[in-house]
């Protein structure tokens, strides 16, 4: 029993699916032509897909956006041209829940950061299910740094359920490891793109999202707060997450209205874990289409972009509410 | 604590009738003090020290040497999620806004500490837990960038929850706002002092607040990332009482110094005084 509402759904296929490639098995073992049949069962096999998959609610984006085949950030990291891995805060620790280095994408020498949740129970309980730590950020920082030093382009992957929210966090300082963090991406002197993977949950996802463009997976979520933490927050009910989520306006529609998005990749039917090849590909000729224009800029226009980009966002108001404007 | 007159006609009739109220119970020692000996002690318990978590204007009255000039007040909270849950988020604003007297989680505006110019922004959890909004990032924002004009100094009175829920990733937005702003103001030479107030967490603390030169914290406050609840349901143990205080964050080198109420502005005037090249 998987606590995930796409995995349980998708155990319903799984029969078909065995069937058919039992089918495909067996037309090649002899020579009785079968196509006929195994087209059949396709065409059911897609019907029923798109039952299940067709039109996903918010709250089943959150659990597709959290599915344990969804590609994560190594799995785009892997299919770079190259790379090679730098590890730690050089304070206290390298925390594995957030990846990065430097690496080549489509022939440009870039820096690439992200989160890493883990895609089995053990690789989880390592990489603390993706939570980063102060020790986490402090690196993502290190390496923004280290890019603008080295005029390399930053290539950041965003995937967790939010910044880790336990004791040690705390002590060592989680909110200014975030802040900094915040600070080092906005006042970065290269061009910056994120995508939204997985899950993006608040402050800790936005840490690794402060960028000149933004791309969004269209079964990716971005909010404020998880819906199990906005419930809580609100409700003091975790329980209520699936209302929450609806409230929360965290899809990738969502956010491109608001301007925070600028652009979604549309995922194949059932999620991009279906076609996972097929959507890293698209998904780094997509960054790269972003990089280019970008890397044209100088440093100076390129923060003067970055900073109106964020200025703007507040000044959005409801129709027949008191207007929300700058003084400017 | 006299009332100065530019804080007559800022508040609600509501508002004005709570300062009304004789008597207040002290929430730690229960001692029950008289108002007005109260609000002349800063609104910290004159039995055992507490200190009561200050409204807005109370705060700026208590640290300012005359007049203060108010910006961007007349930016205002709009509802861009179109939120209703129990209860609408425009309904939500007005009882806030009844029961407060603010239109927002912060005042910001220009005064006089001891002579010296600075900007001033003091946030206020009586509104909506002070939580950041869409409005309470713009005032802010607005607050750094003529700070950063006039080159002044810029003191940040933080108390928060963090990001609104009510106004979804917009309130998240604010974080990367405010810190462009506050990074813009930083790098021009200006001075940035936070004093972290009962409670500040979450996108509040991880945003401007940390970013501070010198970061003050009132003694006693509690102030952090995650809340203490959602830290205990993780780890499914009670925390210490300790944890997430000031003193706590002193000892584990995240704050410059805590201070009570009461040496709060001398502090402040001496840091303006060693940032002030003179």
């Amino acid at each position: 029993m998987s606590n995930n509402l796409i995995v349980e759904r998708e155990r319903s296929l799984v029969e078909l699916e065995r069937r058919i490639a039992e089918l495909r098995e067996a037309s090649a073992a002899q020579p009785r032509d079968m196509s006929s049949e195994i087209a059949a069962l396709e065409e059911k096999y897609q019907l029923i897909l798109r039952e299940l998959f067709g039109t996903l609610s918010p709250w089943e984006k959150v659990h597709m956006a959290r599915h344990p085949n969804r590609p994560t950030s190594l799995d785009y990291i892997a299919r770079f041209d190259r790379f090679d891995e730098l590890h730690g805060d050089r304070h206290f620790r390298d925390d594995p829940s957030i990846v990065g280095g430097m690496g080549t994408l489509r022939g440009r020498n870039v820096m690439v950061v992200g989160q890493q949740r883990g895609r089995d129970t053990k690789e989880n309980l390592h990489r603390n299910f993706g939570m980063p730590a102060p020790e986490g950020y402090r690196k993502a920082t290190r390496l923004a740094r280290l890019a603008s030093r080295l005029c390399l382009p930053i290539v950041t992957f965003v995937d967790t359920k939010g910044a880790d929210p336990g004791i040690s966090s705390e002590e060592h300082a989680q909110s200014e490891a975030i802040a900094i963090c915040l600070q080092a991406f906005s006042t970065a002197t290269v061009p910056i793109v994120a995508t939204i993977v997985g899950e993006g949950g608040s402050g800790g996802a936005l840490a690794l999202a402060i960028a000149d463009f933004v791309i969004m997976l269209e079964h990716s979520t971005y909010s404020v707060a998880s819906p199990e933490g906005c419930a809580a927050i609100l409700w003091s009910d975790a329980s209520k997450a699936e209302e929450a989520a609806a409230h929360l306006k965290l899809t990738a529609d969502d956010l491109h209205r608001f301007g925070i998005v600028d652009q979604i990749l549309p995922e194949p039917l059932g999620g991009a874990h279906r076609n996972a090849r097929d959507v890293v590909t698209r998904t780094l000729d997509a960054v790269e289409a972003a990089l280019s224009p970008l890397a044209a800029l100088t440093p100076e226009i390129l923060l003067d972009q970055r900073y109106r980009k964020y200025r703007r966002l507040g000044e959005w108001q409801a129709e027949g509410l008191e207007p929300v404007r700058t003084a400017r | 604590m006299p009332r100065p007159e530019w804080l007559a006609g800022r508040r609600t009739k509501e508002a004005q009738a709570t300062d009304g109220a004789m008597w207040t119970k002290c929430p730690k020692c229960g001692e029950v003090l008289y108002r007005r000996d109260l609000a002349a002690n800063l609104f910290v318990c004159t039995r055992c020290g507490y200190h009561f978590r200050m409204k807005a204007y109370d705060r700026i009255a208590s640290i300012v040497d005359g007049d203060f000039t108010e910006l961007g007040a007349d930016v205002l909270p709009g509802d861009p999620l179109k939120w209703s849950d129990r209860r609408s988020y425009p309904a939500k604003l007005k009882s806030d806004r009844e029961r407060s007297g603010l239109s927002e989680s912060v005042v910001c505006g220009f005064a006089s500490l001891s002579g010296r110019r600075i900007a001033l922004g003091v946030m206020d959890f009586h509104f909506r837990g002070g939580t950041m909004g869409q409005v309470t990032g713009e005032r802010i924002t607005l607050l750094l960038e003529e700070a950063r004009r006039e080159h002044v100094p810029c003191i940040i009175f933080a108390a928060s929850g963090g990001a609104r829920m009510e106004e979804g990733m917009l309130a998240l937005m604010q974080l990367a706002k405010t810190t462009a702003a506050v990074s813009r103001f930083m790098a021009d030479g200006n001075f940035y002092v936070v004093v972290l107030t009962d409670p500040t967490s979450g996108g509040v603390s991880a945003s401007f607040a940390f970013q501070a030169d010198v970061i003050v914290a009132e003694s006693k406050a509690m102030i952090g990332f995650a809340g203490r609840r959602v830290i205990e349901q993780t780890i499914r143990q009670r925390l210490p009482d300790q944890f997430q205080t000031a003193e706590f964050l002193l000892e584990k080198g995240a704050i410059d110094m805590v201070v009570e109420r009461a040496d709060l502005k001398d502090t402040l005037v001496r840091l303006l005084e060693y940032a002030a090249h003179e």
